[in-house]
């Protein structure tokens, strides 16, 4: 990082969130609107460390009845059988698509819970302060926002399944409570991942390097 | 020359111009600052047309067959969410029909909108607001994410019936691979030069 380098805040410029056109505010107080786009002005995403604290406490919650509950139910004639989101994929590791079940315990497990500790991550090391690893912790952000989506994997495989499975009195399955909860992790960790702002990381060193100076 | 603030991380700094087909990374925090597709507005245009038909071909034919003891049964995309709200799942069937129908032609329509009132400038204020939909809309399309679970779904059942994809599956398969090829052919900057400003260019307090 060179000693030049300088953020649009500092110089009193910000940038519209909607079409990225630079401008220079009125009032730095209230930056009113963008001139080409009419969009709110804002030097940062309003109260992104609360918000982003709400919604993934919210969706640590969600957590666990997402897990614990049963996301499928499947009734045939001679019996009832419910499914969680982990023996689902253990269903698909011993029927013999190890691969499958790999994809399904990555997205609806191991997905859901690192999104949670990343971005819990973030929002500590923000609020402490920090300077250090700025740049990982910037990638690990944006990489949190692009493999997100796919946690909704399981709520789509549950979806079909029971579109599909509706032999009755042969065979039929039913969605569980669980996957309300599952559905409700996703996209509350979405919701997580746009109210945070990237530029928070960096604000800190700027902040102690103004200290010095 | 332009002058951006990273998306990323406030940094100021001066984009040159780039070649067609180029990209501006952040130096400090690596994220993408800009890019310049090949084909400004022609090509995401082309390529909105062909998606918003498959979109169609997609939605109205059944996305996977199903055989099991003399008994069919088929579902399209739709037929899945409506499934889940019959079973008493409401929240979850408008989540997945947001995410695999919504969201998808939403912003095939704003896209399709956006190009086309964008060919002649300047372009109206509310190409401005479509664009922000468009953006807002396109996290939220999950097509590809459905198609492995579709894929799953399939797998699974094959255990206990003979399941069939459908012409629906094809077409979903098809707009997996046009949907991102919109994004990367469209340049939004370039549809934004040639927007009308909200609050007249002339009185403007802009930055160079």
């Amino acid at each position: 990082m060179s000693d030049a380098a300088l953020g649009g805040a500092e110089a009193g410029l910000v940038p519209c969130h909607a079409c990225d056109l630079l401008s220079r505010p009125a009032r730095a107080g209230h930056p009113g609107h963008c001139p080409r786009c009419g969009a709110a002005l804002e030097w940062r995403r309003p109260d992104a460390i609360q918000r982003t604290w709400a919604l993934v406490i919210a969706a640590a919650i969600c957590y666990i009845p997402a897990n614990v509950l049963p996301v499928l139910k499947t009734t045939t004639a001679l019996s009832s059988d419910s499914d969680t989101i982990m023996s689902g994929a253990i269903y698909l590791y011993t029927s013999g698509s190890w691969p499958l079940a790999v994809i399904v315990l990555i997205a609806s497990v191991m997905i859901p819970l690192g999104k949670l500790i990343a971005l819990a991550y973030l929002l500590i090391t923000v609020q402490r302060g920090s300077v250090t690893s700025n740049r990982d912790r910037a990638r690990l952000y944006r990489l949190v926002g692009i493999i997100g989506r796919w946690s909704m994997l399981d709520v789509f495989v549950d979806t079909f399944t029971v579109a599909l499975i509706q032999l009755q009195p042969l065979m039929s399955v039913e969605p569980g409570p669980g996957v309300v909860f599952f559905m409700a992790v996703v996209v509350l960790t979405i919701l997580a991942v746009e109210s945070f702002d990237p530029r928070l990381i960096w604000d800190a060193g700027r902040r102690r390097e103004g200290g010095r100076a | 020359m332009s002058t951006v603030a990273c998306p990323g991380c406030d940094l100021l700094q001066r984009i040159p111009p780039l070649p067609p087909g180029g990209k501006a990374r952040c130096p400090r925090c690596g994220g993408t600052l800009a890019s310049r597709p090949a084909a400004s507005l022609d090509r995401p245009l082309a390529l909105t047309l062909a998606a918003a038909i498959v979109l169609i071909v997609a939605n109205t034919q059944p996305m996977m067959g199903l055989s099991a003891v003399g008994r069919q049964a088929s579902t399209t995309i739709l037929g899945g969410a409506y499934e889940m709200w019959v079973q008493g799942r409401e929240l979850t069937a408008m989540v997945v029909a947001f995410c695999v129908v919504i969201a998808p032609a939403g912003y095939l329509a704003c896209m399709l909108a956006i190009l086309l009132a964008a060919r002649r400038p300047p372009a109206p204020p509310w190409v401005g607001q479509l664009l922000r939909w468009a953006d807002a809309v396109k996290p939220w399309s999950m097509l590809e994410v459905m198609m492995l679970g579709v894929l799953v779904a399939l797998v699974k059942i094959a255990e206990l019936a003979t399941v069939t994809p459908g012409v629906g599956m094809y077409a979903t398969g098809l707009l997996v691979l046009l949907l991102p090829a919109i994004a990367v052919a469209f340049d939004p900057e370039e549809v934004w030069k040639r927007v009308e400003w909200a609050h007249g260019e002339a009185g403007a307090t802009a930055a160079e």
